[in-house]
C-alpha cells in the first residue's frame, strides 16, 4: 500500500536518514522502533512529506508522490492521518470545532454532516462529553485520541503516528494504546514510531529497527522480541526491560 | 490662579484630548492595516516583498517621529512644488495622522510578524496534515492565535500613540499638548495647565490599559 524506496535526509552535516526502505501492506501495523536520533521519526516525516527526504521516492498506492505535481501529491497526502507527539490540536477551537474544521474546509463537507461525523470519532475514542472543550481544559490522554479522532475524520487509508504516547503522564500511555490498537483491529494500515515495547510486541505486526538512520533489522513482531538476530537489537533490547 | 480653572477653559482642554485620542485611534487603526501588509511582505517567499517592508520598517523606526512629521508637512510640499510648480499648504491633522500612521504601521509589522511567528510551529504540521489550504490556516488558525500574542503589545503601542501625538503640536495641530501650551502662554502661568494635561493623558491611557485588560481576559478562554 505504501512503499519508500531508498530515503535519505540530511540536516546540515547529520545524516537522519541513510538510504532507507520499507513496505507497509494494506491492515499492517509497522512499528518503527530504536534509539532516540535514530532517524525513525525523521523516517515517518519524510514518508509523510512534513520533511522532504533529499533522496529516494514515496509511492502510496503504487502512484508516486511527486511533490512537483502539486494537485496529485495533495491528493495523496491527504490518504495518510498523522498523530503528532505534542498532539498539536488548535487551542483556540473546541474539541468538536477541531474535528470539523479540515472536513468543512477540505472535503467541503456541510456542518451537519462533518458534525456528525466528528460526534462519530469522538464517541469512538471516549470523549464524547468533552465535545465542547478547548483543548487546554483536557488531560495529555484526552488530547492525543482527540487528535486521533481529528486526522480519523478525514478517513485516511493510513494512519502515522509519531511517538504518540512519548509526551503522555505515564497514567494516560494506556488509554491512547487502546485506541490504536481498537483502531489496528478494525483492519486500519498504521505506522508507529514508538518507545512502548509492549505495544509493539502486541499489537505490531512487523517492527523495524533503526539506529544512525539506518536498518538494523526488520522482522515480524514476535520473533524481534523473542529473538533478535542482531546484536545491536540485542543490546538495546536487554538495555530497555527491566529484569 | 482660580482664573485658569474655568469651564471654557477645561473645555478648550477637553476637546484636545479628544483630537489627541482620535489622532491615536486612527493611527492605531491605518497602522494595523499597514503592519499586517508589512509583516505579509517580510514572510513573503518573495525577495521584492521582503525589500520594501524592511525598507518601510527600518526608515520609519530608525528616524525620530518629529522629524517625519517636520518632513510630511515641510518636505513634502517642497517636493510637490519641484515636481508641479504649485506651491500647497498641507491640512495640519492630516500629516499628523499620515505621519502618526506610518509610524504606527512601521512597529506593527514587527509587532505581528512576531505574532504570527511566535505560533507554534507544530499548528502549522497540523494543518499540513489535514490538509488544510495556506489561507484558511491564516483565518482560522493562526492569525486567532497570533492576535492573542499581540493583544498587550498592541496595547502599549496605543497608549504610545496617544503620548506621541502630543508632537504634532510643532505644526500646530491643536491637540492636547497644543492647547496646553496656548493656555499656558495666555496666563503667563504653565503649571496648572500643564497639570491638567498630565491629568488628561493619564485617563486616557488608563482607560486604554484597562480595556486591554478586559480583551485579554475574554480572549483567556482557551487557556
Amino acid at each position: 500500500m505504501i512503499k519508500a524506496e531508498h530515503l535519505s535526509k540530511n540536516f546540515g552535516k547529520l545524516h537522519a536518514l541513510n538510504d532507507v526502505s520499507l513496505e507497509v501492506k494494506k491492515g499492517e501495523v509497522v512499528c518503527l522502533i530504536g534509539p532516540s536520533g535514530s532517524g525513525k521519526s525523521t523516517f515517518l516525516r519524510c514518508i509523510h512529506g512534513l520533511e522532504l527526504p533529499d533522496q529516494g521516492k514515496r509511492y502510496l498506492d503504487n502512484e508516486l508522490m511527486d511533490p512537483s505535481d502539486p494537485k496529485k501529491y495533495r491528493e495523496l497526502r491527504s490518504r495518510m492521518g498523522f498523530v503528532f507527539q505534542h498532539f498539536n490540536l488548535f487551542p483556540n477551537k473546541t474539541v468538536l470545532d477541531n474535528c470539523v474544521l479540515a472536513q468543512v474546509s477540505v472535503l467541503k463537507r456541510n456542518e451537519e454532516e462533518a458534525k456528525k461525523i466528528a460526534l462519530d470519532y469522538l464517541a469512538k475514542v471516549g470523549l464524547l462529553d468533552k465535545k465542547d472543550s478547548y483543548p487546554n481544559a483536557l488531560s495529555g490522554g484526552q488530547k492525543q485520541r482527540v487528535a486521533i479522532a481529528r486526522a480519523l475524520c478525514m478517513e485516511p487509508e493510513i494512519m502515522l503516528f509519531d511517538e504518540p504516547t512519548s509526551a503522555l503522564d505515564p497514567e494516560m500511555i494506556k488509554e491512547v494504546l487502546e485506541v490504536m490498537k481498537e483502531l489496528a483491529n478494525q483492519g486500519m494500515t498504521m505506522i508507529v514510531v514508538t518507545h512502548e515495547m509492549g505495544f509493539a510486541r502486541k499489537v505490531g505486526s512487523r517492527v523495524v529497527f533503526l539506529e544512525s538512520g539506518k536498518v538494523i533489522e526488520e522482522s515480524d513482531a514476535e520473533t524481534f522480541f523473542t529473538n533478535p538476530k542482531s546484536e545491536r537489537a540485542k543490546d538495546f533490547l536487554s538495555k530497555v526491560f527491566y529484569e | 490662579m482660580n482664573k485658569i480653572f474655568t469651564l471654557e477653559n477645561l473645555q478648550f482642554l477637553l476637546q484636545g484630548a479628544g483630537v489627541s485620542i482620535a489622532l491615536a485611534f486612527g493611527a492605531l487603526v491605518i497602522g494595523a492595516v499597514l503592519g499586517v501588509i508589512g509583516a505579509a511582505g517580510k514572510l513573503s517567499k518573495i525577495k521584492v516583498f521582503n525589500w520594501i517592508a524592511n525598507i518601510y520598517v527600518e526608515i520609519f523606526r530608525g528616524t525620530p517621529m518629529l522629524l517625519q512629521i517636520y518632513f510630511f508637512y515641510l518636505g513634502i510640499p517642497v517636493i510637490i512644488s519641484m515636481i508641479t510648480g504649485t506651491r500647497v499648504r498641507m491640512n495640519i491633522y492630516i500629516v499628523a495622522l499620515v505621519a502618526l500612521s506610518l509610524n504606527s504601521g512601521a512597529y506593527q509589522t514587527e509587532l505581528i510578524r512576531s505574532g504570527i511567528l511566535g505560533v507554534d510551529k507544530g499548528q502549522w504540521e497540523a494543518c499540513e496534515t489535514l490538509g488544510i489550504s495556506y489561507w484558511t490556516m491564516m483565518k482560522e488558525v493562526i492569525l486567532p492565535q497570533a492576535f492573542k500574542r499581540i493583544v498587550p503589545p498592541l496595547v502599549s503601542e496605543f497608549i504610545t500613540l496617544i503620548k506621541d501625538s502630543s508632537l504634532a503640536s510643532v505644526i500646530g495641530t491643536a491637540e492636547l499638548m497644543y492647547r496646553t501650551q496656548a493656555l499656558g502662554a495666555r496666563y503667563y502661568n504653565y503649571l496648572y495647565p500643564l497639570m491638567i494635561a498630565a491629568v488628561m493623558y493619564l485617563i486616557m491611557t488608563l482607560f486604554v490599559s484597562w480595556i486591554g485588560k478586559k480583551i485579554e481576559k475574554r480572549l483567556s478562554v482557551s487557556d
